[in-house]
């Protein structure tokens, strides 16, 4: 529990003791909160999706589009950004929720690039290829402006992604979260003992949408912009990766790894992008060869040593 | 529309070729092998080498291309996916991702982020006015060289003994082991022609295809659909779903362009809701 | 109250399940007893809608629920247990158990409270698990437990739900000779109103235990009858070849 407040506190800190780095401080914050909302319906409902960038471009969109046509304020645009992703989580969920494993990969990964080519099409809408300009803001609470330095998206982006996390832990620890681990461990005993096994996964999957569409949304309003790659399908796998790499399950896994491979991404693809990517694919590899859980249990193994 | 219907079967028996190693791969031993598009690029690129750099002809850079991929695809079943057999999907799934980087990576540091370009021989180059219809020569040389490997391909799996094992093997494999066959051996071989027919693929469609290191992860998509909808493991729902998916995308590219690929991806997710286990069914 | 009407199920040329009528009034002790592949797991299956028919109907009172889902059927009180074993790995045999409860109360839909303060539920989770003997394992998880404790659990999962009618596929498989009685035991005590039906190949158990006996071979019933009646059936003794020395 003290590990657990020192985490935050540390978090919070990092906003007076580095005000250099808070651009790229509050974008690791938003992406962590992407992966906490993965971690929900992967690491706790066990449903792998390589699609799941489209709930957070469709946040991302909402919000922008709803400040590119005047409607600048930060907390009703977000509140906008999750209900549509929730909306459209809530359609796809039926189709995720049936069929196997390799159907619901392919559904998933349909999904998001169907969304991505619908984003291009529509470029009169979206921007395209070149993005979504345009995207003022209007202030925070009426009284913080969105700074050049990060500041107030960084300070944002944390009481946001304090408040997710706090909401996932308690869901995480209620009889629903218990279920849904039951239903990642085995969903035909899960039916056999009553369970409606489709109707909650419905349930976990719009609300994992919901917080995707929360962290676009706050990307599109802290960067002032929506790149197409929002919704790619690079997003999506960055994302997985992220998640495992701090390990499933675990929530602050989530935290955990988006933070290290992002500031990992930050050092190495500036140097050379064909290295990171060639050293991202093999560690990749060896990963799933040689180190099982990631890296939050690894913690857990050496602690018990 | 006899046009978009001839080249919508072109880039279907291309679809397929490459898709056929894939749709065993993961019918028969349940590996969701998402590198298998970095196969067919390598195979590719080996066709441009040796056309480039070791000025060997078009035709003879076709086989090339298919025999150094299989051994690629060989050396890294012995070596890499072997042990994840029994691994969840997911780990699968990481494990090809970090695989197709690599390939990617590898491709943009050896040849440079562009396309490469493919000088076609004479005598395949040009159109043909047939029946009134002009039809691509290369496209006709691509139906039917599929067509006959298709054959031969046949042939081999219904009137060989390998052929037999492997239809065994994917019917159970449990079983299969029971009565003596070397499953695992079966897989080694099945995998490496897999990886060969991509890279055959991936060398035939250079011209229709294009060729980059994005290669992989754009045109990913396209062989998982085929696999998944032509049901993985049914080698003539894969041919039948990849000619109707050739012929859709083309179609839809050419009637209602403004849409564009959009077409294929609607068309994958209704397919999908309708038929979870593939339009075509699962192993027959 | 549970009651078949011609219940059919075929898999190709195979008739797995051919024409299977039989009723079960309530507070039934009835043992369903075959060769092996004789279609038992597949009529349990049919039961608990896990497939579909290909012909005939199940009847639970008055209600047609043929066309029911697994988890409809549990809420109305038919659960079953599993012949090979099937349970949450991951989980403890509490949360195990714990989800059964939920989802009986109605707590499975709960998203704001952490599980662990519900302590009616944990009091009752535990008091099932004393009674079949399952307390210190509670905090274990399901995986690493002995083969023969996993049985146990099995059964504890579907008792969790308070069933009205309990369908057991081979309960004492598994477990060691000497417990599988006390298991039995423990499900011989449900409240009169409970009906069993189980699968068994061990005779002594099924004398034991089981008031009515329903013999099923290559799908079909064969007869039916008291257990002594069976054991004295000419047609089940062929059947059963080395019956007798197995009892």
């Amino acid at each position: 529990m003290k590990l657990e407040i020192a985490f935050w506190v540390a978090l919070a800190a990092a906003w007076f003791l580095f005000p250099g780095y808070l651009v790229l401080g509050s974008h690791i914050l938003i992406v962590a909160i992407f992966a906490l909302s993965l971690d929900l319906i992967l690491g706790y409902a066990g449903i792998v999706t390589l699609g799941h960038a489209a709930f957070f471009g469709l946040g991302a969109y909402t919000a922008g589009l709803l400040a590119v046509h005047g409607w600048g304020e930060p907390l009703s645009g977000l509140a906008a950004a999750a209900a549509v992703a929730a909306i459209a989580g809530f359609a796809a969920s039926f189709l995720v929720v049936r069929g196997e494993d390799l159907t619901r990969l392919m559904v998933t990964m349909g999904i998001g690039l169907l969304l991505y080519e619908a984003a291009n099409r529509a470029a009169f809408v979206t921007g395209g290829v070149d993005g979504l300009q345009g995207v003022t803001m209007g202030k925070l609470f009426g009284v913080f402006g969105f700074d050049l330095a990060g500041k107030t998206a960084y300070a944002y982006s944390f009481v946001v992604l304090l408040l997710v996390f706090l909401l996932l832990r308690a869901v995480t620890r209620s009889p629903f979260g218990l279920a849904l681990r039951g239903i990642r461990e085995n969903p035909q005993r899960m039916a056999a003992i009553g369970v409606p096994v489709r109707r909650r996964l419905v349930a976990a999957y719009t609300l994992a949408a919901a917080i995707a569409g929360i962290a676009g949304g706050l990307l599109a309003q802290t960067t002032q912009f929506v790149g197409i790659d929002s919704l790619g399908f690079q997003r999506s796998a960055e994302l997985l990766i992220m998640l495992v790499l701090g390990g499933t399950g675990r929530l602050y896994g989530a935290i955990i790894g988006t933070a290290v491979f992002m500031v990992a991404q930050d050092q190495l693809a500036r140097v050379n992008p064909v290295y990171w990517e060639f050293w991202l694919g093999f560690g990749l590899v060896a990963f799933v060869l040689l180190a099982r859980g990631g890296i939050l249990s690894w913690v857990e193994r050496a602690a018990h040593r | 529309m006899f046009g978009v219907l001839f080249d919508g079967i072109a880039y279907g028996s291309l679809l397929f070729i490459v898709s056929l190693g894939l749709s065993v791969t993961m019918g028969l031993m349940n590996f969701v092998n998402l590198a298998h598009g970095a196969f067919a690029m390598a195979g590719g690129y080996v066709a441009v080498v040796a056309m480039t750099r070791l000025g060997i002809p078009f035709l003879a850079a076709l086989p090339l291309a298919f025999v150094a991929t299989a051994l690629a695809g060989a050396i890294l079943e012995r070596t890499l996916y072997r042990r994840l057999y029994g691994a969840s999907h997911l780990d699968q799934v990481l494990f090809s991702i970090g695989l197709t980087f690599m390939a990617i990576a590898g491709a943009t540091w050896i040849f440079g982020p562009g396309q490469q370009p493919v000088r076609l021989p004479e005598f395949l180059r040009g159109q043909w006015n047939v029946a009134g219809v002009d039809i691509g020569v290369y496209r006709l040389f691509l139906i039917v060289t599929v067509f006959a490997l298709t054959g031969l391909l046949a042939l081999l799996v219904e009137r060989t003994r390998f052929g037999a094992r492997v239809r065994a093997s994917v019917d159970d494999a449990r079983v299969a082991r029971g009565t003596g066959i070397d499953v695992d051996r079966v897989f080694s071989i099945t995998f490496a022609l897999g990886s060969g027919l991509a890279g055959l693929g991936g060398a035939l469609g250079i011209d229709v295809l294009g060729l980059d290191p994005t290669f992989p992860f754009k045109f990913m998509v396209f062989f998982l659909l085929v696999v998944v909808v032509g049901g993985a493991g049914n080698v003539a729902g894969t041919l039948a779903a990849a000619l109707i998916l050739g012929v859709l995308d083309v179609a839809g590219k050419y009637y209602v362009p403004q849409v564009g690929a959009f077409v294929i991806y609607a068309a994958m997710v209704l397919l999908l809701i309708a038929f979870p286990a593939g339009v075509f069914g699962r192993r027959r | 109250m549970l009651r078949t009407d011609n219940l059919s199920r075929s898999f190709g040329e195979l008739r797995a399940v051919d024409g299977v009528s039989l009723s079960l009034p309530p507070g039934a002790r009835h043992a369903l007893i075959g060769p092996n592949g004789a279609g038992k797991t597949t009529l349990i299956d049919l039961l608990t809608g896990v497939i579909e028919p290909t012909a005939g109907d199940v009847f639970l009172g008055d209600e047609r629920i043929t066309a029911l889902t697994t988890h409809e059927r549990v809420k109305r009180g038919l659960t079953r247990t599993f012949q090979v074993t099937n349970l949450f790995p991951g989980l403890t045999v509490l949360e195990s158990v714990l989800l059964a409860i939920h989802e009986r109360n109605g707590a499975g839909k709960s998203w704001l409270e952490p599980f662990e303060k519900r302590t009616q539920d944990i009091e009752e989770a535990r008091a099932l698990l004393a009674t079949l003997h399952l307390e210190r394992d509670a905090d274990r998880r399901t995986a690493t437990l002995a083969y023969g404790r996993q049985r146990v659990v099995e059964i504890a999962l579907a008792l969790a739900t308070q069933p009205k009618i309990l369908l057991l596929d081979e309960p004492a498989a598994g477990i060691p000779s000497a417990e599988s009685a006390e298991v039995l035991q423990v499900v011989d005590r449900l409240p009169d109103d409970v009906t069993v039906l189980f699968i068994e190949h061990d005779m002594g158990l099924v004398f034991r235990f089981a008031e009515r006996v329903t013999v099923l071979v290559n799908g079909r019933i064969l007869t039916e009858g008291t257990p002594e009646e069976i054991a004295r059936d000419e047609r089940v003794k062929a059947v059963y070849l080395g019956l007798e020395e197995a009892a």
